[in-house]
């Protein structure tokens, strides 16, 4: 109180003089008990603002003002009781007082609270501190024995390719169905790079949209059974562009803790809420929709997504897509479903995971997949509804602010297409070498198979992990590195970003093909036996 | 800069406003007439909510024949549009097999790579039929071969940084790249009317983000001054590091970034420079090289330059080039490295093919007489238009100009006479540009031969009169320079 009491008298000084008669009235109350507060309006305004007064000078002052009014007949002071009559009302001296006390609250309660005056750094002391400042360095220091060199393919990435002049079996390249060096691919290629060039020149919106990019789109929708699908010019691009589309700031996910970097990525530029679920565990995933909607009657009116892979990219798990579907439609949740890695591969035609299944393609709501796996060229593509296609075609970052697909890239998705279609036997081919890779690398010395029996990706984690992502991405990699220089068979370690928060643990990743041999497929088996054997030696 | 009329801004504004009045009166007759029907959710929120999807509804389907028109040749200086009818008033929209062949102002193709060239063609074809269209794998895995490691070390000579790393989508190149180089505690400072990428990257690293007047370096001192003294929010720590990123050409604007005092003000604070070139590498400069040869800024002082293969070289993808230390820190981290499909062999390949064209390694002279035919057809083409009273934006030399139409009803207009008239142009409206700054953007190949730029100079001069975006005076004397030039072909 002590310090607002301050700025408050010097206040009342400052200004206008009924006010200030108040406050000396307060103060002095014995003396001017007889003084009504209704003849106060009538005190003259003094024109310019006196000096600061000090109590006792400014009381002698209001006394002088006092003798100059001279009162009208209706107020007249009672006869020594200090009572003053207004209008035939007697006024008694706490009225006067209590009234005085309602002016001050007014007056103190109008007033702004106090606030210590803000002090603005000055240019000298900007100038300082921007000389002090000293920015980290845009990149941290790298790590020693940080494996930057990969190996450099000299030729095409097929089931056999060359690396450092000698030929080497290559389970490293999502070539599922053989399509790298088809000669038919690569006619249609050729007459589409003759016609159309190499790049679009510009995004779909502004002229980027080649009469090849709707047939691919048309053949992909029609090879899925879906209304209408839209081409996205990159494959990771395609999934972290989807999911802000479609889920806003407010919206509700629940997405697999396995899923990875682009789809964890969509997840976080969409700013939903993204609650995670156990990987591939459908009773967790069951639990997390219960809890969610549960007596929440706000959720119904809010948008509500699945978002899961079909063919886990980070563990090569199957996504059980009947009993997603099934729980998709008892809590009303949309379902988006990433299907790069089972898209040309899983289903008895190559239809995917709905055909695996036997659902209902319609059943899932947004399908997204990258075309640079199965089909053996690059972009990718999301199909649905009309209505689910054409949202995109305004709202999905990725379509509208970025060239189109070259068009000799749609040009062999649709040869791609079109040889699936008519030659389902690769099918076939891609699942008996699958079952046969399975089968021989199930007594891996120190590694076992994470992955789904029918996923191409064969995923081989440590039995014993040695408690650190790091040395146990270091322990796989020499491995690879090892069956590379010492068998001439190129595979691959499941690499992390830093960005990736993908908890799963990592592992040798396989990529099976249909133009494997059996040759090829024993050829890795025995040679990945050997080398864990040796490298793995203190950890089985 | 934009100045916007005062009569203009009204008449756009009623023009929107009447556009919004009528829109909500569709909505409200439409939910009237939906009353009696039950709605086919069950139990699921609609896709958009609300107001979410009215513009796309009532405005952009309107007119949205104006926008991506299929075309069924390569993207050159002339190309064949297919025609579209539709019959439920521009819902839904139905090519036909009948095409129009119709100058292009509209591509990127600022080299005019786009078409199939007598020297890059069979060079692409070669590594097609040797590399397959893809690799099916990740640069860290097998998707690593000779030709991206060749593209690489080509793309650092070009343009004069000691390394460089090349991904398969200029989109992806700035939104997986800016999340690797800072992140929480960090700070970037962004041109106000960067590219969505940009913005993606920025809003995926975690860090904070400031946004400063679009090509202000004084504006952007003031922003670094007061941000180096506030520190993070809420806790004041000092910034960990700060980025600013400005583009080379603003493809929406034309304009010509402020480059050099940009990069002093950065110098000055310590910041780092990360530039986007996206429009500018290829396009400008004496050999090709982009915004930092045309305005004297050597590349060293730039910590990152960024790049995209779509425009000049024709082909797809995008390159960081930085130093090796960087480099080498976003091959072990970046997401956009490790996880995706590397970029196809055969547009590595066209990329390779068509910088060796610009640095003359091609054994001809093309390269040198493709850069001063697109200066000299981009500085004609800029100060034509202004003597005939149009609005232009941006900067001479830029091939990009953007021409001001305002109002809502004059951007189909523009549009559609124009491709009556065999002139494809593209015209931006909102949310790619300011509500009220509607535009239509020609974009300058050197494929471009000046019968083909005059005639598309007489169209664009009809139909401006036609639509009235000829906002400033015409100056007499000089539009006859154009009959003189026509009467001298």
């Amino acid at each position: 109180m002590k310090a607002r009491s301050l700025p408050i008298r010097s206040s009342v000084l400052r200004c206008r003089v009924p006010v200030r008669i108040c406050a000396e009235y307060l103060f002095q109350l014995p003396r001017w008990e007889s003084l009504s507060s209704d003849i106060l309006p009538s005190v003259p305004t003094p024109q310019a603002a006196p000096p600061p007064l000090t109590p006792l000078r400014s009381r002698r002052r209001v006394a002088s003002l006092l003798s100059t009014i001279s009162l009208p007949r209706k107020f007249a002071l009672g006869h020594g009781h200090g009572i003053a009559v207004v209008f035939g009302v007697h006024i008694d001296g706490h009225l006067v007082v209590e009234g005085l006390l309602i002016v001050v609250i007014v007056f103190q309660l109008s007033r702004k609270s106090y606030k210590p005056p803000k002090k603005p750094l000055s240019e000298k002391e900007i100038d300082e501190l921007c000389d002090e400042w000293e920015p980290e360095p845009l990149c941290p220091p790298i790590k020693e024995g940080a494996r930057i060199n990969t190996p450099m393919l000299e030729s095409a990435a097929g089931p056999h390719t060359t690396i450092g002049g000698k030929e080497v079996v290559n389970f490293a390249s999502a070539n599922y169905l053989g399509l790298i060096g088809n000669e038919k691919i690569i006619d249609s290629c050729v007459g589409s790079l003759e016609k159309y060039g190499v790049g679009s020149c510009g995004p779909r919106g502004f002229y980027g949209t080649i009469d090849v990019h709707l047939d691919c789109e048309a053949k992909i929708a029609k090879f899925l059974g879906t209304p209408d699908s839209i081409l996205y010019s990159y494959g990771i691009s395609t999934i972290f562009s989807v999911i802000p589309a479609f889920c806003k700031k407010g919206d509700i996910i629940v997405a697999d803790e396995g899923v990875h970097w682009a789809v964890q990525n969509g997840l976080h530029l969409s700013r939903s809420t993204v609650v995670y679920f156990k990987h591939n565990d459908m009773a967790s995933l069951a639990h997390t929709l219960e809890k969610l909607t549960r007596g929440n009657k706000r959720a119904e009116k809010i948008r509500r997504y699945i978002v899961v892979e079909s063919i886990y990219q980070n563990s090569g798990q199957i996504a059980p897509l009947d009993e997603i579907v099934r729980l998709k439609e008892k809590y009303r949740f949309r379902v988006i479903l990433e299907e790069s890695h089972s898209f040309g591969v899983l289903g008895r035609s190559g239809r995917g995971l709905a055909e695996h299944y036997g659902v209902p393609i319609d059943k899932i709501d947004i399908i997204t997949a990258g075309m640079g796996n199965a089909l053996a060229t690059d972009g990718g593509f999301c199909t649905g509804s009309v209505r689910v296609v054409d949202h995109q075609r305004l709202s999905s970052s990725g379509y509208v602010f970025s060239a189109s697909l070259p068009p000799y890239l749609a040009t062999a998705a649709v040869s791609a297409v079109n040889y699936l279609e008519e030659n389902p036997s690769v099918l076939a081919n891609l699942r008996s070498n699958i079952a046969l890779l399975h089968k021989e690398l199930s007594d891996t010395p120190g590694l076992e198979i994470s992955s789904h029996v029918l996923s191409p990706i064969i995923f081989l984690k440590l039995k014993k992990s040695t408690a650190s992502t790091n040395t146990d991405l270091d322990l796989l990699e020499t491995i690879a590195e090892r069956i590379l220089k010492e068998d001439s068979v190129f595979i691959v370690a499941s690499k992390r970003s830093t960005l990736d928060k993908c908890k799963l643990p990592v592992g040798i990743r396989l990529f099976v093909s249909a133009g494997h041999t059996e040759s090829d497929i024993s050829k890795v088996s025995s040679s990945l036996k050997r080398v864990s054997a040796s490298v793995l030696s203190d950890y089985i | 800069m934009v100045r916007l009329p005062y009569v203009t801004a009204l008449t756009t504004l009623f023009s929107y406003g009447l556009l919004f009045a009528f829109g909500q009166l569709r909505d409200f007759f439409r939910r009237i007439l939906d009353v009696g029907k039950s709605n086919n959710l069950k139990g699921y929120a609609p896709i958009c909510l609300g107001l979410e999807d009215f513009y796309t509804r009532r405005l952009y389907l309107r007119i949205q024949d104006c926008f991506g028109r299929p075309i069924a040749s390569a993207p050159d200086a002339w190309f064949d549009v297919v025609e579209r009818y539709s019959n439920d008033s521009n819902k839904t929209l139905h090519c036909t097999t009948k095409t129009s062949k119709c100058l292009n102002l509209g591509s990127y193709n600022y080299l005019g790579f786009a078409a199939a060239d007598e020297y890059c063609t069979p060079h692409v074809i070669q590594s097609l039929k040797k590399y397959s269209a893809s690799t099916c794998s990740v640069r860290v895995d097998g998707g690593n071969t000779k030709l991206h490691m060749e593209l690489e070390e080509l793309v650092a000579r070009f343009v004069g940084k000691p390394a460089a790393i090349i991904f398969g989508m200029g989109y992806v190149t700035n939104s997986a790249i800016i999340p690797t180089l800072v992140g929480k505690g960090g700070l970037i400072i962004s041109d106000s009317l960067n590219h969505n990428s940009i913005v993606n990257g920025a809003r995926g690293s975690g860090a904070s983000v400031q946004v400063f007047q679009h090509n202000n370096p004084a504006q952007l001192e003031d922003v670094l001054r007061e941000q180096i003294a506030a520190g993070q929010h809420r806790t004041h720590r000092p910034w960990k590091k700060i980025i600013v990123i400005v583009e080379g050409i603003y493809s929406m604007e034309g304009e010509l970034c402020k480059l050099p005092e940009i990069i002093a003000v950065c110098k000055k604070y310590k910041a780092y420079t990360y530039l986007d070139e996206a429009h500018s590498i290829g396009a400008v400069g004496k050999t090709g090289r982009g915004v930092c040869e045309l305005l004297g800024v050597d590349p060293a002082n730039i910590d990152i330059m960024m790049g995209t293969f779509t425009k000049s070289f024709g082909s797809c993808g995008g390159y960081i080039a930085a130093s090796k230390e960087i480099i080498r820190h976003l091959k072990l981290t970046c997401p956009a490295h490790i996880y995706a499909t590397s970029m196809s062999p055969p547009a590595v390949q066209q990329v390779i093919s068509a910088i060796k064209v610009v640095l003359g390694e091609d054994g001809s002279n093309r390269g040198a007489k493709k850069l001063s035919q697109i200066r000299e057809n981009s500085n004609f083409f800029r100060s034509e238009l202004q003597k005939m009273g149009f609005e232009v934006l941006g900067d001479n030399d830029s091939p990009v100009m953007p021409i001001m139409l305002y109002n809502p009803a004059k951007i189909p207009a523009f549009s559609r006479e124009c491709l009556r008239q065999h002139v494809a142009v593209v015209t931006v409206a909102f949310p790619a540009t300011p509500l009220l700054l509607a535009r239509a953007r020609i974009c300058i190949s050197a494929s471009h031969s000046r019968e083909d730029l005059i005639k598309g100079l007489e169209v664009i001069s009809k139909v401006g009169d036609l639509v009235g975006i000829k906002y400033f005076p015409v100056e007499h004397e000089k539009t006859t320079s154009l009959e003189k030039l026509k009467k001298l072909q």
